[in-house]
């Protein structure tokens, strides 16, 4: 006979390592990671009220600017077109703005230049946990969208870059990243062509990259090639919003 | 969290005729309320072992001094090519190889380079999109149990009642210390209460640690950071607010440790019945001082 002392021992001895088991076994799922990701609506909606939707992130004084701007992930795209606009020093480069706008457009960089800037120095915040404080300096998203007039029916905004991310030129794996309109029109998301007073380098994202100071790093996407405005995510790529997105991560990075 | 919880309650019948009194030690809510805590606090702590697995390393102040980490757990090539794990505190490195730095995942024939084991992370394979997944998720229900906890506590006199210690109380301080370290623990009535070790340490965990690891978690976040204009400062910046999270998880774990050791060495199966049933019978009254009225 085994008494019920021994039976609870046992089954609080079985429980731990099968507790952990089936754990593991539910991160391993997709479809319940997919259901704990959904919090991330409760977090924007919360952090929205708390902040308001117009609050800035903060900026730093130019001494606290690091000596040395990590780059992480790609610093060097791998695409043949990439390295022939670099070998012209971007001169034919041109960002194209379309999908749901009145005007499509596209402009070079010197164009780009051309319009108001925004110079800011913001903490860097990479999802893994590191941080790094640069001067960015930028044209306002804002200034871009009150020039191609995105439509009523627009309520995000997708950035396709140069950077290929399964290889050599691999066709359709290039990063891509999305905000929503109100994230767009913040007054500190720019697109950034300066880095600490230089021309943007390209390990960390020439000729233009995007700055979203309230959001991840996985948020700020290099190497710009294209910004679609568009009604729904679902339907590109993955349908999760970005490169990152599509893996598992929050579309919302707030947090 | 609440071992001793019964001043003032209403009487209930003891459950068994035994010669010792059972009686009603922690109400429903209080006893829900530990089970979601206990569930939370171990998916977040694993979680977040996987999302500090993602960057092994601690700061202190804005951003990230990558030359000069106050604390690292990486890997080094070691004599048989496996990855070697150590860890360094300041200038100080520790080998800690099998554990922290590098260690064998289950059923692998060499070891990964990883700053915490696959047997303490969520995921056990290192994926920082999972972790964080888990986290976030498990941080809202970790909240919002703790808000309706420390509510609980003030609307129910629980912390009046059971939580803050008695001026006379303070004053036995290094003899309850002396308690527990000779392993002597109250029987009869005083068994009943609180002691003046727990009041102490339960306030601690409730109102500076918590508090501090939620805050200082909140601080990473970039959206609330832009609250006040950089808030964070005040913890140090983001880096040290990272730190203090760290440290404060930690300690939190230390708690666990010795509240968990207390709660084996005091009785496993009287304090586990407590937490789930409400009823603790009463340890023997050592000082057999004869009181045996029906309590409370």
């Amino acid at each position: 006979m085994i008494s019920r002392r021994r039976f609870l021992r046992l089954a609080a001895g079985s429980a731990l390592p099968a507790a952990l088991a089936s754990c593991d076994r539910l991160a391993g799922s997709d479809a319940f990671n997919g259901m704990l990701r959904q919090a991330q609506f409760l977090s924007q909606r919360a952090q929205a009220l708390l902040t308001g939707p117009g609050a800035m992130a903060q900026e730093f004084s130019e001494d606290e600017v690091a000596d040395e701007f990590r780059s992480n992930g790609t610093a060097m795209p791998d695409s043949r077109l990439y390295r022939q606009l670099l070998a012209g020093q971007f001169g034919a480069w041109r960002l194209q703005v379309g999908g749901l706008v009145a005007r499509p457009a596209q402009y070079s960089l010197a164009e780009l230049q051309a319009m108001p800037s925004r110079t800011q120095i913001t903490r860097h915040d990479c999802v893994e946990g590191w941080s790094v404080i640069g001067k960015w300096t930028g044209v306002p998203l804002a200034q871009v969208l009150s020039r191609v007039q995105p439509l009523p029916a627009a309520r995000y905004l997708v950035f396709h870059c140069a950077d290929p991310m399964d290889g050599p030129d691999a066709a359709g794996s290039a990063y891509y990243e999305s905000i929503d309109l109100a994230e767009a029109r913040h007054p500190q998301t720019i697109l950034a062509y300066a880095l600490n007073d230089e021309p943007l380098p390209v390990k960390n994202g020439a000729p233009l990259r995007l700055r979203v100071e309230r959001q991840l790093g996985y948020k700020q996407a290099k190497y710009l090639m294209r910004i679609d405005a568009v009604e729904r995510l679902e339907n590109i790529r993955g349908g999760k919003g970005g490169y990152w997105e599509d893996l598992g991560y929050e579309w919302y990075a707030g947090i | 969290m609440h071992l001793f919880h019964v001043r003032a309650l209403p009487a209930r019948p003891a459950a068994a005729a035994s010669g010792r009194r059972l009686f009603y030690r922690h109400r429903l809510p209080v006893r829900v309320m530990h089970w979601i805590n206990v569930i939370s606090f171990f998916l977040m702590l694993m979680s977040g072992l996987g999302i500090f697995n993602a960057h092994p390393r601690l700061y202190w102040g804005l951003d990230s001094d990558f030359d000069a980490p106050l604390l690292s757990m990486t890997a080094r090539p070691g004599a048989d090519g496996q990855p070697h794990g150590i860890t360094q505190v300041g200038n100080h490195v520790f080998d800690t190889d099998g554990v922290l730095g590098a260690s064998r995942e289950e059923g692998a024939a060499r070891q990964t380079e990883r700053a915490f084991p696959s047997w303490a992370t969520i995921p056990g394979r290192q994926y920082l999109a999972t972790a964080r997944n888990w986290h976030l998720f498990f941080a809202w229900v970790f909240v919002l149990n703790g808000i309706a906890y420390v509510a609980y506590t003030l609307f129910s006199g629980h912390l009046r009642r059971d939580l803050l210690p008695r001026k006379a109380e303070l004053r036995g301080i290094a003899g309850s210390l002396r308690d527990h370290l000779l392993f002597r623990h109250p029987g009869g009535d005083a068994a009943k209460r609180y002691n003046v070790l727990q009041n102490l340490a339960y306030l601690g965990v409730i109102f500076v640690l918590l508090p501090l690891i939620v805050i200082a978690g909140l601080g990473m976040s970039p959206r609330l950071d832009a609250l006040f204009g950089g808030w964070v400062g005040i913890l140090g910046g983001r880096q040290s607010a990272r730190t203090l999270h760290f440290v404060a998880a930690f300690c939190l774990l230390a708690f666990v440790a010795v509240h968990v050791f207390e709660v084996i060495v005091t009785g496993l199966w009287n304090n586990l019945r407590s937490m789930v049933t409400g009823y603790y019978r009463l340890p023997a009254d050592e000082h057999a001082s004869g009181h045996s009225e029906r309590v409370p």
